[in-house]
This record gives structure tokens, C-alpha cells and sequence, in this order.
């Protein structure tokens, strides 16, 4: 029974991760197609050649970097404000913006801007998208705040309030010491959720805001090209950094 | 110590507010207005967009949606099981075979369907082998089809699955199914009267945390189902895109929310949890 279930789990492990693993052992094949006929970089060379993909690299980079900065911040202190308090409403809130269809989300974002732009005279472009990626790296932010903050032991509050510190002092040097490998782990897990999301952001985005996952999803839909091999593969091996260091953080 | 806190609420209330309630309301404004000439919309009022959604052309579309959802669930369900119950039995290694679930689910969603592509395409892999092996001459049409979408659907969200019923299942005394054992039940007993019981909780979060993503997905029919596999989110996307009729397409996000809502109400509550 026990050798079963752990044979069955091998099999269960090899169907999650081979996929990728396969991906990335044929982003460096010279062949463009499915045969092996040697290593070779040349695809990854095409890659970082290609003016696209370098554009959208760095537009989603730069919507990444700041979307993570406003919700971490934002999320952050939302943690803490929720904190020991009831408020059903906007924690149902949030647990729904995390569970509503991307689709549902980018279509109503879009709606509310163009609703928007009827009375400034605004349009599409990083701006729209840094916003939309806010409201949608917000939930993961406040889950795992939250996560840690039920570790902290409120005694030290009263303890900081007893020997004279203010609110204010109490929140930045109790707790948020305490917070900060959390938050730095939800800051990763935001960057990462910003980065590679496709649905909503192409719904939001402008042409001068064409991200990476949008120059991929153009290209992979012409049919599958050795240079979106080798991009996929960077993106899986980063992205999979940034989430292992984020786990480590969040253990301690 | 409230003063700070309800400032510290603030800035995170406004966003929840104006970025997601917000858009949402106006979703369900748009919905019941009329489609303009060019790209205008606006009066009259009308239950018009709703009513064409029952056209059969979009009752299908319903239809396989759900069919495709409800598959999905139940293969995430089977397959996350037994998976569920290793690792909630691997004492120290705990931990390192969950985060072997988790990472490829926090990787890039694009890059994991286009992973399959690769795979399933004509001239792919799988064709590769099969031929190599003289099993088939020509290549299959693996891809394009709604076998493909129902396997990506599956491999997209089976960490869903496997997180709740892993939750469940660490919870449960293995003292009771010893018991249960000593008392004569067979294994497979002890599974339908014991385990499965006791690990129901998990089991209706992980499937309401399926079949929602599953129900409103894009990627997957888009690039895995061409053009021939629709599903909603297809559709959706279509209308408030290539179609330009945004009503119609706000109707039919709204009708996929109050489904959406139904099912959290139902069944997972604040399970959302769970999966962190």
C-alpha cells in the first residue's frame, strides 16, 4: 500500500514538473525542432537580440517593481489595521477579489476606466496597468501579512505602551521589526503574481505598455518558436528563485 | 492603538473599494445599458443582454463550460487524493513535497500552458515517441480540442485541489484509522467511512477552488482549444475585444459572478485561506 501511494506520487510529481523540465531541456536543442541535435545558446541569443521581448522585459519589470512597492506597502498596513478586528465586509471583499475569474476582473477594470476617461482625458497605458496589477497583488499581500502577524504576541504592545511609546512608535519599531520577513516574502510573491499575469493585463494595457507575458502569448500563438522556449525557461528558473527564497522567508 | 490601526486600514480600503467594488458596479451598469453605433453605449435601459444570453449558441458555450469545469474538478480531485494523503503521511519530508506543488503552480501560468503546446503539437513530443515507437504513423491531433483543454485545466489547477485536501487530511488522527483497521473494516472501507468523511472539508474547498478558475478560464480553451474549444472567458474576452459589444460581455461576467458567488457561499466560506 505504502509503495504504491509513493510510486503513485513520483508519477503525480513527474506529470507537475516535466512539462517544464522538458521546455527547458529543448531551449537549448540547435534544432528548432523536436529532435536533438546538439546544444547550443543560439535561441537564447535570439531572445535577448529580440527588440519585443527586451521592450516588454522591461515595461514588465518596471509595472512589476512598482505595483509590488504600492500593494506591499499598502497591504501591509491593511494587515495590520485588520488586525484583531472585525470588519466582515472587506476581508469577504478581498477573499472574493481573489477568487473572481481574471477575466471578470480586467473586463469590470476596463469598464471603470473607459467610465473614467469620459471625464479626464486620460488613456490606456503603464499607468492603467500598474493600478489593475495593484488591486490584484493586494489580497496575496494582506494574506500573508496577516499570516504572520497571528504569530506576534500582543503582550509586547502592551508591554512598548507601558514604557511609554507612542501608537505610532509601537507600530514602527514593534511590530513592524517583527513583520519584516513576512512582508518581504509577500513583496516576492507579489512580484511574481505582477509580472506573469496575462488575461487582465492585456485587457488594461495600451500600446505603449506591452509587457513580457503579452509579447510571449503573441508569439506562442503563431505557433510554438525555440526563442519562446528559451524566454519561458529564464522566466520559470527566475521566478521559481524568487518563490523558493519567499517560502524560506515566510518558514522563519 | 485603534487610531494608527484605522489609518493603517485606510489606503487599503480605498484601493478594495475604487479598484475592485467599484469596477465591479459599474460592470453591472454597463450590462443593462444598449450597445452604441460605434463604441458608444448608453440609454435606454434594458434586460436585452441578458435575454440573449439564452440563445443556444451561448447556452452551449455555457454548457461546455461547465461540462469542462465539473471534469476538471472531479479528475483534480482523484489525482490530488492519493497525492494529498502521501504527503500528509511523509513526516519530515512534509514540507519539501508540498513546496514541489506549490512551485510550479506560482511559475509562470502562460509558460505552463505553452509548455503543453509544446508538447501536444503536431510535429511535438508526444507525437515523436508515439511514432518512434511505430504505435501510430501519422501524427495525432492532440491539440486544439477540448481533450486538450480538459488536460490543461487539470494540470493548471490540480495545486488547488491538492492544498485544502492536504489541509484536511494532516488534521486527521491516524489513530482512527487504525481503529478502524483493528476492528476488522477493510482498506477500502476505512477510506469510504473513515478517511473520505473527515476529509470532506477539504474536499469542497479544493473543488469550489477549481471549478471557479476553471469556469471563468482564458488562457487554456485560447491556446490549447484554438479556436475550437470555446468556453466563457472566450467569449468575454471576445465581446469586450474583437466584438466591441461591451453590455453583452458585461452581462456575461456578471452572470459568471452571482455562479462564483453561489458556490462560495455553498461551499468554501473563508477557505480562501487555505491556500497560502
Amino acid at each position: 500500500m505504502k509503495r504504491a501511494l509513493a510510486l503513485y506520487a513520483v508519477a503525480a510529481y513527474a506529470f507537475l514538473h516535466a512539462p517544464l523540465l522538458i521546455l527547458a531541456a529543448f531551449s537549448f536543442n540547435r534544432s528548432r525542432y523536436t529532435v536533438w541535435t546538439g546544444f547550443s545558446l543560439d535561441w537564447y541569443r535570439a531572445a535577448f537580440r529580440d527588440h519585443q521581448l527586451r521592450e516588454g522585459a522591461w515595461n514588465s519589470i518596471l509595472i512589476a517593481v512598482t505595483a509590488t512597492t504600492i500593494s506591499t506597502a499598502v497591504g501591509a498596513l491593511f494587515a495590520y489595521g485588520l488586525w484583531k478586528r472585525r470588519s466582515r465586509w472587506l476581508s469577504a471583499s478581498l477573499y472574493l477579489s481573489l477568487i473572481t475569474p481574471e477575466i471578470v476582473t480586467g473586463v469590470s477594470l476596463l469598464a471603470f476606466y473607459q467610465w473614467i476617461f469620459q471625464f479626464w482625458r486620460l488613456h490606456l497605458g503603464m499607468c492603467t496597468v500598474v493600478f489593475a496589477h495593484v488591486s490584484f497583488c493586494i489580497a496575496y499581500v494582506v494574506l500573508v501579512v496577516a499570516a504572520r502577524l497571528r504569530g506576534f504576541d500582543p503582550g509586547l504592545e502592551d508591554a512598548a505602551l507601558d514604557l511609554g511609546a507612542t501608537e505610532w512608535g509601537i507600530f514602527w519599531h514593534v511590530v513592524l521589526p517583527y513583520l519584516k520577513p513576512g512582508i518581504l516574502a509577500a513583496a516576492l510573491l507579489a512580484f511574481t503574481v505582477s509580472i506573469d499575469d496575462y488575461v487582465i493585463t492585456s485587457l488594461v494595457a495600451g500600446v505603449d505598455s506591452q509587457t513580457l507575458p503579452m509579447v510571449i502569448y503573441a508569439m506562442a500563438r503563431r505557433g510554438v518558436n525555440p526563442v519562446v522556449n528559451a524566454v519561458s525557461s529564464v522566466i520559470v528558473f527566475g521566478l521559481g528563485a524568487m518563490i523558493l527564497i519567499s517560502e524560506r522567508l515566510r518558514a522563519s | 492603538m485603534n487610531r494608527v490601526r484605522a489609518i493603517a486600514l485606510t489606503p487599503g480600503a480605498a484601493v478594495i473599494v475604487v479598484l475592485f467594488l467599484i469596477p465591479l458596479a459599474i460592470t453591472c451598469a454597463y450590462s443593462a445599458l444598449t450597445r452604441g453605433a460605434y463604441f458608444g453605449l448608453g440609454p435606454p435601459w434594458t434586460a436585452d443582454n441578458y435575454r440573449r444570453l439564452a440563445d443556444p449558441l451561448y447556452g452551449m458555450v455555457f454548457l461546455r463550460s461547465f461540462a469542462l469545469a465539473a471534469a476538471s474538478t472531479a479528475i483534480c480531485c482523484l489525482l490530488g487524493f492519493p497525492l494529498a494523503v502521501f504527503i500528509a503521511r511523509s513526516g519530515r519530508r512534509k514540507n519539501l513535497y508540498l513546496h514541489l506543488v506549490i512551485l510550479p503552480f506560482w511559475t509562470s501560468q502562460l509558460v505552463r500552458i505553452y509548455a503543453w503546446m509544446f508538447l501536444l503539437r503536431e510535429t511535438g513530443l508526444a507525437n515523436g515517441i508515439l511514432q518512434a515507437l511505430g504505435i501510430i504513423r501519422a501524427p495525432l491531433p492532440l491539440l486544439y480540442n477540448d481533450g486538450a483543454v480538459l488536460l490543461g485545466l487539470v494540470y493548471a489547477h490540480l495545486p488547488f485541489m491538492v492544498l485544502p485536501l492536504y489541509a484536511a487530511l494532516e488534521r486527521l488522527d491516524p489513530n482512527l484509522l487504525e481503529a478502524s483497521a483493528d476492528l476488522g473494516a477493510r482498506p477500502w472501507t476505512t477510506l469510504s467511512r473513515v478517511m473520505l468523511p473527515l476529509a470532506a472539508p477539504g474536499i469542497r474547498a479544493g473543488a469550489v477552488l477549481v471549478f471557479v478558475p476553471c469556469l471563468g478560464a482564458f488562457l487554456v480553451p485560447d491556446l490549447l482549444g484554438g479556436g475550437k474549444s470555446i468556453m466563457i472567458g472566450t467569449v468575454i474576452q471576445n465581446q469586450f475585444t474583437t466584438a466591441r459589444d461591451w453590455p453583452f460581455g458585461a452581462a456575461m461576467s456578471l452572470v459568471v459572478m452571482v455562479i462564483v458567488l453561489v458556490l462560495l457561499w455553498v461551499g468554501a466560506g473563508r477557505r480562501g485561506e487555505d491556500l497560502l
